[in-house]
């Protein structure tokens, strides 16, 4: 592209930004860091708290009416179907709904028309003639998907084994670079995605460049779409924003844009703070804005984000409870020259959760680093503390992998932002896995031949190298089978429910990862410990399966900093790691991992029978890489660094902790916490972890939340990658997470 | 040489400042009416034996999580029962540069104290009782001994928190609290006052050890 030169661009440090798409190099060079602290935010205006008043109306009716507000069951969803909604027109800043109401529901049978026939009949609607004839001869994601199945692969899916495969619904996890739309305007994106597209097939037009080829045109369809999308909100979205207000809706409508678009589990918003600081500070420079006004924008952006929303089935909802988007805004973290990207922004980004109270959405994620000015931790400990609303991730960890332009996607996958993409792989059950090889291929949860027949395990105490053995080898297996179960699904998925918008504002040329998951980590591990250190007797049915156990002795249990446990762990996801790297991928995709659950641990739990370390059939896992609950003894830091041994090189999808910790345990006045807990954060990433969840309550509240759901209505809990309404969690999901571990100090 | 230990925190935050691994050691010759871990009275309970290094390898694995202000904390039990042990944990702590502190209640006073208080950054002294008559009563202890250690901590300028346990209608009065106030008078080592709440909490623990507990007819202080 040729060097621009857009009025829209006055005041900004000039650069390479302005000849080639590069947001990094934009924000590079007009990023002022803010090392200071929170004293300079403002409240919620008057207008603010009107519009939060009316929102909260509707959430109330929304909760009253079974989690769904409306559903318009006559239109597919697109980006120019509906006429514009707002919340009200009058008052808000930033304007866009999904929809022509507030938290009406899309249908999106993109995916799979089952899946949009079976939302709508659960919340008492009725999928329209007129979709459901139309979508009687268009083929759905999930529709190709099936034609491609094998045998094999049905039945590990119905077992259980693999599941929540996004093989009937949006994959999601893909983050578009919304701000390019801010920064460029749609217009020369779209002359940068024709230059692509004639360069395609210069060298030969095979499989891949055909399918690329098709791509861009897709792409370049939508980008015009999505400036029709925005004139019918009055506003003209081809040339670049003109100031911050401008530069917030630009990017909030290629976000919308997206959304309308696609029903993908995770659509994350990337990282906007720092990005949208360069705006308003040029904005208040000039005296057109000040610090009140800058934060009622990011009030009203972050209201609109809090109102978008997907059409789910209920058994979708036990996968990923508490209806979450993932809108995820990663902040902070530091710059790959050394100064801070953390802005005042950031700070405002944070201050919402008290300006509109604590919510679940947007995902505030915070990448942490030890160079992070410490008036920033501190906040952040203090917003932890106040609202269990976010999360942290170690940025010291990825940026020498990702950069310093990276966002998290859904809970804990990075990826550089316009530059890598996720084909999301859901993940496999590890304890089904160790039960399956014992059992020579049967499931005996399912009663169904699950996998390939073998030897049910003969001895009547079971020893750890012979059953390592049976399980490497069904281990080899399942490795196999869930690649080559992901190509199908993602061949698929870009055949049928290609996501236009966001592929639009990545590169054309984008790196894809295969991002592969394991679940119940710390039950096979200490069931595995259980079996090297204590005696552990199989309990067999008549037909001789192995159903149950009997363990007698004492066992090192993972979560305690206890290398004998911790060790198995370790061993377990790099033996997985490079067994997956075995298959090849579709479209080269680069293989990952991911220790995360999400809600599912209740589900997979269910579906699992007893396992060698006393988990009873059918009682829920530990959620992502978490210890099992209750079993850690030696106190919350003995705990952290259990997870924290676990190796991000072989899980560079990311290792998801939730903790829960008591006020009390952090010290007794609220200013120890804060510097506690900000020591404790701090402390924890220099060991090398991942991901924390952070919230800070007494198993008391949950209870009585438990009991009193009305006594609550905001309560904002940090599950598994995410934060949900407590009481938007199933009863089941409710019950699972007050039996985890609190730490309580002394 | 071994410590006889009850048990390991990982992590205190009410032990000291900042974030802090914790060594309950096992034994204590007071038995005070309040006391929340009667399971750490006899010496011969012990859950753990282990070498100073072993334990000091220990809390080196959550060095990380201690910045400026936290460290290692020795608690108890009675510490001093078991000086030598604590004194050689100190001292590698001291050389690995990790802040050490001593939770006390300042009952024994010998060579081996002398070299303890060497090694340490900070006591915590838990001034029981504010009259001879009370602290015989309700610890079997003895006021004048703790007072003598306080004034070694001053001679040496050792930093010292002074902890109070106050149970309503017991010590909560002002004439304790005026009696308290004269007790600390003057000594300059000391950087703190905190007055703890009395608590309940460890009931269960007395019911298991098949134990009255002595403070049972007193409510939690607030």
């Amino acid at each position: 592209m040729e060097q621009q030169r857009f009025g829209q661009w006055e005041g900004f440090v000039p650069g390479g930004w302005q000849a080639e798409i590069n947001v990094r190099d934009f924000i590079q060079k007009n990023v002022t860091p803010y090392e200071g602290d929170s004293t300079f935010l403002s409240g919620k205006t008057d207008r603010t708290d009107r519009l939060m008043r009316k929102l909260e109306q509707l959430l109330s009716v929304e909760q009253g009416f079974g989690g769904v507000l409306d559903i318009d069951t006559q239109e597919v969803s697109s980006l120019t179907a509906y006429e514009p909604g707002y919340l009200d027109k009058e008052e808000e800043l930033i304007v866009g709904l999904q929809t022509n109401r507030p938290l009406k529901r899309g249908v999106n049978p993109f995916g799979g028309i089952k899946m949009a026939r079976r939302a709508c009949e659960a919340y008492g609607y009725k999928l329209s003639d007129k979709i459901e004839q139309e979508f009687q001869y268009r083929t759905t994601h999930n529709d190709g998907v099936f034609r491609a199945y094998t045998e094999e692969m049905k039945k590990v899916r119905h077992a259980g084994v693999l599941t929540g495969l996004p093989d009937a619904y949006g994959r999601g996890r893909i983050i578009g670079d919304y701000r390019r739309v801010a920064l460029y305007g749609v217009d020369l994106l779209i002359q940068e995605k024709e230059a692509d597209k004639r360069k395609i097939g210069e060298d030969g037009f095979d499989v891949e460049e055909i399918r690329l080829s098709e791509e861009v045109f897709q792409q370049i369809q939508f980008l015009k779409k999505m400036k029709e999308m925005a004139k019918m909100y009055g506003f003209d979205i081809s040339e670049p924003a003109r100031d911050a207000k401008e530069a917030i809706q630009w990017l909030y409508f290629a976000y919308l844009a997206s959304i309308k678009e696609q029903n993908g589990a995770a659509m994350s918003l990337g990282r906007t703070s720092s990005f949208i600081d360069i705006y308003i500070r040029r904005d208040m420079e000039a005296g057109t804005l000040d610090e009140t006004g800058a934060q009622e924008m990011i009030d009203h952006f972050v209201m609109k984000l809090r109102m978008a929303r997907h059409l789910r089935t209920p058994d979708y909802n036990e996968l990923f409870g508490g209806d979450p988007m993932w809108i995820t805004e990663s902040l902070g973290g530091m710059g790959e020259d050394g100064r801070t990207l953390v802005t005042k922004n950031t700070y405002r980004f944070l201050n919402t959760l008290y300006n509109l109270g604590p919510a679940p959405e947007p995902n505030l994620t915070v990448l942490w680093s030890d160079a992070l000015p410490k008036p920033f931790k501190e906040f952040c400990a203090k917003v932890s503390i106040d609202t269990d609303a976010i999360q942290y991730e170690n940025d010291d960890l990825m940026r020498p992998d990702y950069g310093d332009d990276y966002g998290i996607a859904c809970c804990v996958s990075a990826m550089k932002i316009g530059k890598q993409m996720q084909f999301f792989g859901a993940r496999c059950n590890l304890p089904k896995l160790l039960l399956l090889a014992l059992n020579g291929g049967y499931d005996t949860t399912s009663r169904t031949q699950a996998g390939p027949e073998g030897d049910v395990y003969q001895e009547e105490y079971l020893d750890y190298d012979k059953v390592m053995e049976q399980f490497e080898k069904y281990k080899v297996w399942l490795c196999r089978l869930y690649i080559n179960t992901l190509n199908v699904i993602h061949y698929m998925h870009d055949k049928y429910a290609y996501e236009k918008t966001q592929m639009a504002l990545h590169d054309t040329d984008v790196q894809r990862f295969m991002a592969c998951g394991v679940a119940g980590l710390s039950v096979l591990t200490d069931s595995l410990s259980a079996i090297k250190y204590a005696k552990v007797r199989a309990i067999r049915d008549e037909q001789g399966h192995i159903v149950d156990f009997e363990t007698t002795g004492e066992f090192p249990k993972y979560g305690n900093d206890d290398d004998r446990a911790d060790v198995i762990a370790q061993m377990l996801l790099s033996s997985f790691s490079s067994e997956i790297k075995k298959t090849k991928t579709y479209r080269n995709a680069e293989h990952t991992l991911s220790v995360l659950t999400i809600t599912s641990n209740v589900v997979y739990g269910k579906k699992t029978g007893a396992t060698p370390d006393g988990r009873k059939a059918g009682e829920a896992f530990a959620p992502g890489a978490n210890p099992m609950h209750n079993r850690e003894s030696n106190g919350a830091l003995a705990s952290l660094n259990s997870v924290a041994k676990l190796c991000y090189k072989d899980c560079r999808d990311g290792i998801s902790n939730t903790f829960s910790i008591t006020p009390q345990a952090l010290g007794a006045t609220e200013e120890e916490r804060i510097v506690n807990l900000a020591q404790i954060l701090n402390g924890y990433f220099l060991q090398m972890a991942h991901h924390i969840n952070i919230n800070v309550f007494n198993r008391q509240k949950l209870l009585d939340a438990y009991e009193n759901p009305e006594k609550y209505p905001n309560l904002t809990i940090r599950v598994s990658g995410y934060a949900v309404n407590f009481h938007k969690l199933s009863r089941e999901q409710q019950k699972e997470v007050i039996r985890r571990t609190f730490h309580e100090g002394m | 040489m071994k410590g006889y230990i009850h048990s390991l925190q990982s992590m205190g935050t009410v032990d000291g400042p900042g974030v802090r691994f914790v060594v309950f050691m096992q034994g204590c010759p007071l038995r005070c009416g309040y006391c929340h871990n009667p399971d750490t009275w006899n010496m011969e309970d012990y859950e753990i034996e282990a070498a100073p290094e072993e334990v000091f390898e220990k809390i080196c694995r959550f060095r990380n999580y201690f910045g400026e202000d936290g460290g290692v904390t020795v608690s108890g039990g009675e510490a001093l029962m078991q000086s030598e042990f604590v004194t050689a944990l100190f001292t590698l702590c001291r050389d690995a540069r990790i802040h050490t502190c001593l939770d006390t209640s300042g009952c024994i006073w010998n060579e081996k104290t002398e070299g303890l208080l060497g090694v340490t950054d900070l006591v915590l002294l838990d001034v029981k009782m504010t009259s001879e008559e009370d602290y015989a009563r309700y610890t079997g202890g003895s006021l004048g001994q703790t007072m003598f250690f306080l004034e070694q901590l001053e001679e040496r300028r050792i930093p010292t928190w002074i902890r109070h346990v106050v149970v309503p209608g017991l010590n909560d009065g002002k004439e304790d609290r005026r009696r308290l106030e004269r007790l600390l008078h003057g000594f300059t080592c000391i950087e703190r006052t905190d007055m703890l709440p009395f608590r309940k909490l460890c009931k269960e623990k007395y019911e298991k050890l098949g134990i009255p507990f002595p403070f049972d007819v007193y409510t939690e202080g607030s």
